[in-house]
């Protein structure tokens, strides 16, 4: 296949007046980690909430793996490979971490109408489930409630569910939100090592991130994609630097 | 539903307990006749009865944080099945569970695949008003006694044996049931099945975004607690040899509410529990006075101040046993 693996073309979304995504439009390529930097209300959380197919966007189309699959719901991306995590740690609080990642394992092993076998005692889920826990280093929380998790781990184990899909798309919504120094390191660390494997798009603030992971960076402002290209190039850019680089650094 | 979020998250209800709890009970028609008191055999009836409904609403509550208020409709139709098959003449048990099951499954597809499209207070409000169509169509169906009900003059059978004519054999059989019920909704919730009622229990965006679309999977276990609150009726038309829609109202839902919070909401072993202490504290606080909803009230603020887990909470605390 020689075509990007996603392609966003003239996505539009409004709340009202608010032109929250205004023709947003990029591709991202087989392989590649792009990054969707912008300041705070860019419209970037909207935007991963339209390609993730939680949100119906007003207008335009979201191309994957060479498909429309702009009136997909969630569930249904997922099956074919586009997952998401969440800025806002979403995962089920009251089940152990364990549990967490073997329902995303369960979620295309098969039906889940089964009544009356223990869903513990299957030993293929819950094997590739204690994978996903130790490639993000929490094989040893693996019993613990995940509401009980330190804000960190639960971060680890937003990524751990996320890979439990196995996706071959996977948008990161800023994943080392509220995190800082040992925590971040470690999962900017991890994020590094799932880039060879599968394709990203993240969105971040933590710009020692986005220029260390990132093939490739857009710049959202008022939902609009004022400027894209690699970190160097987006780094020299006077218009990037103004609208945001240059607030940040202030 | 702050209240109803913390509760959720108990720890595994026990095996032990439940099955304490089940030889307590075997033992219990002996004992009273006894101490010479066999009146109690029917409370103990009505205690096993609705045991049965509040595990039932309990697979949807505690698992499923689908707060029905309107189970209680599902409980009327399974009483009014064994009257209406014994009008014809049909007094076989099996065949009323079946007829029970017939009428009660139609009921919640239809206004389950309604209701779960709301959320919260949506729905509780939506199966409430559900439940309150059903209670008021059983009080305008003049043919079958209307507001006034109908009286049973006998139980049913078992394969053409009586094994229910005395109160002894009528305690027995429902205990069996309550026992087959438990297992079962035990299993259901450990499969994969109960996984994923858990999972979208605790977040409905998480689990769509592992690939689940929740409402299949709410739908079935709104069925399987129907069905099973259904089964819960005919047993309660069998002890009370008299059927009406005052078994449907909205108290009656409410009822089975306050037993699965008292007894610890998300743990078969506390709705049992709830419905074994609602039942007693009824008969008890009523043998003292009239006023006996005042002191029932009160011990039931109290358990949910102090004693979030309910009944079953309050006993793991107290031998120091905190779960997983």
């Amino acid at each position: 296949m020689s075509g990007p693996l996603l392609a966003v073309h003239d996505l539009r979304k409004a709340y009202g007046a608010l032109q929250v995504t205004n023709g947003v439009s990029f591709t991202v390529q087989e392989g590649q980690l792009h990054a969707i930097i912008g300041p705070n209300g860019a419209g970037k959380t909207t935007l991963v909430a339209q390609l993730s197919g939680q949100l119906r966007p007003d207008a335009g189309r979201v191309e994957y793996a060479g498909q429309d699959v702009t009136r997909l719901d969630m569930p249904a991306r997922v099956g074919r490979g586009l997952a998401r995590s969440f800025q806002i740690t979403t995962l089920l609080p009251g089940m152990t971490a364990l549990d967490n990642v073997a329902l995303a394992v369960q979620a295309r092993a098969g039906s889940s109408f089964r009544f009356f076998r223990p869903a513990a005692s299957d030993r293929a889920i819950t094997a590739e489930a204690m994978d996903a826990l130790s490639e993000v280093g929490l094989d040893d929380r693996a019993y613990r409630l995940a509401g009980a998790l330190s804000h960190g781990e639960r971060r680890q184990l937003e990524l751990a569910v996320a890979l439990a899909t196995r996706p071959r798309l996977l948008l990161l919504d800023e994943p080392l939100a509220g995190t800082a120094g040992e925590e971040a390191e470690r999962l900017i660390a991890l994020i590094g090592r799932m880039k060879r494997r599968l394709t990203m798009v993240l969105i971040e603030h933590d710009m020692t991130a986005v220029f260390a992971l990132a093939d490739w960076i857009s710049v959202l402002v008022y939902g609009e994609i004022i400027a894209g290209g690699t970190p160097a190039q987006v780094r020299a850019n006077p218009k990037v630097r103004a609208a945001y680089l240059g607030e940040d650094a202030a | 539903m702050s209240v109803l979020s913390s509760l959720q998250r108990r720890p595994e209800p026990s095996l032990q307990a439940a099955f304490a709890l089940f030889a307590l009970m075997a033992l219990l028609p002996p004992v009273v006749v006894s101490l010479g008191d066999p009146f109690l055999i029917v409370v103990g009836t009505r205690m096993l009865v609705f045991a049965i409904a509040a595990l039932s609403l309990d697979l949807i509550l505690g698992y499923g944080a689908l707060v029905s208020f309107g189970h209680a409709a599902y409980l009327g139709l399974g009483a009014y099945a064994v009257g209406v098959m014994m009008r014809w003449g049909i007094d076989d048990l099996i065949l009323q569970i079946l007829a029970a099951l017939a009428v009660a499954l139609p009921f919640a597809a239809v206004t389950g695949a309604i209701s779960l499209r709301t959320r919260g207070i949506y729905f509780i409000m939506i199966t409430l008003a559900f439940g309150q169509m059903a209670y008021f169509f059983f009080v305008s169906l003049s043919s079958l006694g209307g507001d006034d009900g109908m009286a049973l003059d006998h139980r049913s059978t078992l394969l053409g044996a009586p094994v229910m004519a005395s109160d002894a054999g009528l305690y027995y059989t429902t205990l069996v049931v309550l026992i087959l019920t438990f297992v079962g909704l035990w299993t259901v919730t450990r499969s994969r099945f109960g996984r994923v009622l858990v999972g979208t229990r605790e977040s409905a965006l998480r689990m769509q975004a592992i690939g689940f679309r929740p409402l299949p999977y709410q739908l079935a276990a709104y069925l399987i607690s129907a069905g099973t609150c259904a089964v819960a009726g005919v047993f309660l038309a069998n002890q009370a040899l008299y059927v009406s829609p005052a078994y449907m109202s909205w108290q009656r839902s409410g009822e089975l509410i306050v037993m699965v919070i008292l007894g610890g909401i998300g743990n078969l072993a506390g709705a049992i529990a709830g419905a074994l202490v609602t039942i007693g504290l009824e008969e008890g606080l009523a043998r003292f006075s009239d006023h006996w909803r005042l002191g029932f009230g009160l011990i039931l603020v109290l358990v949910v101040l102090y004693s979030p887990g309910g009944v079953t909470g309050l006993i793991r605390r107290l031998t120091g046993r905190t779960g997983a």
